[in-house]
């Protein structure tokens, strides 16, 4: 049986369009499986980055029918393959080419959260003791593979371009992921409200949506932190007492 | 022929996986300056995919282990054709490299009294893997990358090396091409360390990603460094085998640490029927002893099923050749039957092997905690590599390094699950701190601008020719299947001969791969020069295969079933030399009666 793949291709430039490229497809293949194909037979050129075709290393990120999408986590059985399927790059970053985008804000941005910093170590022997029960939230924002999808998603970059002022959510659950850590004796709060403007975050859920990692961004991770922020900031009587202590 | 840019560092990292990552660390640490190369974006390294966790003897589970029984696993596992200095090392190291990780912000699953909870794992004695779930190489990859971007280490991501540059015999950097635009690099550096992992893209069912093209075997290969034990491939014994686009898919080895068993058509837990005579003595003497080792009673012995990979894989094998697989050509693993133990068996399944649920659940459509899955070996990993000194991790080229999966040595003839990531966190450290050590000892190197000019050259003769020419991808897929069926699990000399003379055409077809378009971001042109580095893998792999004259863990041929004493003191090399790949017996360097003492103690 064969199906249709509309792909984004692009010129060097900048320019680009759609091109129609059908091809052979069989039981169980994946998005990614029908785009390695098209690169295999047809577009040796093809630009497409992936690495473990499992779902863990979230390299293979696009929007897929406009959904943004990890290519080898689709199965082409959980779309219509009557239609054409329409596979182009992440909007919300800068194309390189084809189906890859330069993601590397990603990393910078990275860079200016507080690291990791443990309180001294509880045994003599240099380790620390922690309850299961204490680490299983901050393990649910280390799951994240950084496919960056819920940045692709998030309006204040998609549509508004924050890149320059905002975090975005991966940054927000890795700073959630610092901060609720019980080793750490770190304070990103006033970061997160002057630097990371955590207070352009409007809580549409579209970056927990799309998460394929199925993590709870916006309730465990973004309301929490902005729970702190406005704990230290915003909070009438800390506020009145700061007065006073001033 | 101009470069784009170039960069002059003390230390430079080839491959920023688990080894890699640990090898910066230690060298940035030691106040050098470091370059770091990758093929891919940092972070998503093959080091993300492993499972089941690292193995140290923290004895945090079972107050009996220490580094000595840790030792005698790994011997044991690896047949004696280990390097004992780095099997030693490795076993007493392992345990301050974990803690370490913590230090580092890893959040590792925890006991009941607060320490890093440990797992059993095959060929373990007791129960050794620090773990988080069964997504213990994303914990480690991420702490790492995390703890390196603040040291000051300029990583240089979705580069790969075309070439590595020596001056006058020593190690003196490397020529890259950028992916995004394809231009090229100089890298001018002191010590070089190459942490590249795996070969896995020689085979066409693998769980490796399309890094594992054996680059840095290649590269030190064609830079005069030695490879040792490349006859050793280790195919894992469960990988996805249905549908067909996932095949391959590792399917983590923690699920028969949980309880799960393996099972034929015919409903039979086959692995009772054939446990190695050195195995007896720790094995289970029924299904009920082997449940309850699964959960951590100390007087219980071991499941077959947690018997080493090698030996699985085959049993494995057998039963599919014999009419008693699956219906897509494998066994049954049953982890849902666990309900009539647990009575949360559900939960419990979902909370220690959360990726697995979700990987079946969908690729394959299939809900592990009420459904068998159905598995069959893939290739996962090679235990041969560059030949290094056990404690420095150089090669035979003076600053020339190698650490983790593309070094050899530590695991000889099959590795034990979980001595992988652990092995990355020793000897990328050790790997690191020497490096450092050389760059700061020794002079600034020259750059070849000839030899640059020609490996430039080289590497786009395929737009030279153009579209039309053989197809890189064609050329490739052929190689994986060739050595999938004729130099896999079961081998025997008339294949592998029949290999060579295939491998020998692919060398020509290579020298014609054309590719159109242009540089950037081209995968065609990145498979055409890949394939180059997984030729000389195949060839190495099939001639040491060849020299190996009996069946010792990874490898077994069914013209020589038996292990033969005379090839437990050897190693077999691979080296260049003017008339082609020359193969050569070395013996093992001779073990100290200490640790024979040790190896005989642990027999009991």
């Amino acid at each position: 049986m064969d199906a249709t793949f509309r792909v984004w291709r692009s010129e060097p430039g900048g320019a680009g369009a759609y091109r129609d490229y059908r091809t052979e497809v069989s039981e169980g293949m994946v998005v990614l499986d029908a785009v390695h194909r098209i690169q295999a037979e047809q577009a040796p050129d093809l630009a497409v980055r992936w690495n473990c075709k499992a779902g863990k290393c979230g390299s293979c990120s696009a929007e897929i029918n406009g959904a943004p999408r990890l290519m080898c986590m689709t199965r082409l059985s959980t779309l219509d393959i009557n239609e054409p399927v329409t596979i182009e790059p992440m909007r919300t970053f800068p194309l390189i080419k084809d189906l890859v985008t330069d993601v590397s804000w990603n990393f910078r941005v990275k860079k200016t959260i507080q690291p990791f910093k443990p309180r001294p170590p509880d045994a003599p022997d240099g380790t620390w003791r922690m309850a299961q029960r204490d680490i299983d939230r901050v393990q649910e924002h280390r799951k994240c593979i950084e496919c960056f999808l819920c940045q692709d998603v998030c309006h204040v970059l998609r549509d508004h371009a924050k890149h320059e002022d905002f975090i975005g959510p991966r940054f927000l659950t890795y700073a959630a992921a610092l901060e609720m850590h019980p080793l750490d004796t770190g304070d990103r709060v006033e970061d997160l409200k002057d630097k990371h403007n955590i207070g352009y975050c409007n809580i549409t859920k579209c970056c927990t949506n799309v998460c394929p990692e199925h993590i709870r961004i916006t309730d465990n991770a973004i309301i929490p932190l902005k729970e702190r922020v406005v704990d230290r900031f915003y909070d009438p009587f800390t506020r009145l007492l700061r007065v006073f202590r001033a | 022929m101009a470069t784009h840019a170039s960069y002059s560092y003390d230390v430079l990292v080839i491959g920023a996986g688990g080894a890699g990552l640990r090898a910066a660390i230690e060298a940035a640490q030691a106040g050098v300056s470091v370059g770091l190369i990758c093929k891919s974006l940092l972070g998503k390294a093959h080091t993300v995919m492993a499972e089941g966790g690292m193995a140290a003897a923290m004895a945090h589970n079972d107050d009996r282990d220490n580094w000595r029984v840790h030792f005698a696993d790994t011997m044991r596992g690896g047949q004696y054709v280990n390097n004992w200095r780095m099997a030693e090392l490795h076993a007493k190291e392992a345990p301050d490299r974990v803690r370490e990780l913590e230090a580092w912000g890893a959040v590792f699953d925890r006991t009941a009294d607060g320490r890093i909870n440990q797992r059993n794992f095959g060929g373990h004695r007791y129960p050794r893997l620090a773990h988080v779930g069964d997504r213990t190489g994303l914990e480690l990859i991420r702490t790492l990358q995390d703890h390196t971007v603040y040291l000051g280490v300029t990583v240089h991501m979705e580069h790969t090396v075309a070439s590595l540059l020596v001056d006058s015999g020593r190690a003196a950097g490397a020529l890259a091409y950028d992916r995004e635009r394809g231009r090229f690099h100089v890298f001018a550096a002191k010590t070089l360390i190459l942490a590249t992992g795996g070969v896995g893209r020689a085979y066409k069912i693998t769980s490796n990603s399309w890094e594992g093209t054996g680059d840095g075997h290649a590269l030190a290969y064609r830079a005069g460094a030695e490879l040792i034990d490349m006859e050793f491939i280790q195919f894992h014994p469960t990988g996805m085998v249905w549908p067909p686009s996932v095949k391959g898919i590792l399917v983590t080895e923690g699920v028969r640490g949980e309880g799960g068993v393996l099972k034929n058509s015919k409903g039979r837990r086959f692995m009772f029927d054939d446990i190695p005579d050195n195995y007896k003595a720790q094995t289970a003497a029924d299904a009920e002893e082997g449940w309850r080792y699964t959960q951590g009673d100390k007087n219980a012995r071991r499941p077959p099923e947690l018997l080493t990979r090698d030996h699985v894989a085959r049993c494995i094998v057998r039963e599919v050749k014999e009419g008693r697989g699956s219906p897509h050509g494998g066994v049954y693993l049953d982890i849902a039957w666990i309900k009539d133990k647990l009575p949360n068996s559900e939960e419990h399944i979902k909370r220690k092997l959360p990726s697995m649920y979700h990987q079946f659940k969908e690729l394959a459509d299939l809900d592990i905690t009420t459904t068998p899955m159905e598995v069959g070996p893939t290739t996962h990993y090679v235990m041969g590599g560059v030949r290094v000194d056990a404690d420095t991790q150089m090669s035979s080229v003076p600053g020339l390094f190698a650490a983790g999966e593309c070094a050899s040595g530590i695991n000889g003839a099959n590795r034990l699950g979980g001595n992988s990531l652990s092995d990355l966190i020793v000897f990328g450290k050790r790997a690191g701190e020497y490096a450092a050590q050389f760059a700061r000892k020794e002079g600034a190197v020259k750059i070849d601008d000839g030899a640059v000019d020609r490996a430039t050259k080289e590497a786009l003769a395929p737009f030279e020719r153009g579209a039309g020419s053989e197809n890189p991808y064609k050329v490739q897929e052929e190689l994986q299947e060739t050595m999938q069926s004729l130099v896999g699990i079961v081998r025997q000399e008339s294949e592998m001969r029949e290999a060579l003379t295939r491998l020998q055409t692919y060398r020509q077809r290579a020298a014609r791969v054309g590719v159109s378009g242009h540089r950037e971001y081209n995968g065609g042109w990145h498979t055409a020069l890949d394939l180059l580095n997984l030729l000389t893998v195949a060839e190495a792999v099939t001639l040491s295969a060849l020299e190996r004259r009996e069946s010792r863990g990874g490898h077994f041929r069914e013209d020589c079933p038996e292990k033969v004493p005379e090839f437990g003191t050897v190693n077999i090399m691979v080296k260049e030399s003017a008339g082609g790949m020359q193969v050569s017996r070395v013996p093992l360097p001779p073990m100290p009666d200490e640790l024979k003492q040790v190896i005989e103690e642990q027999k009991e």
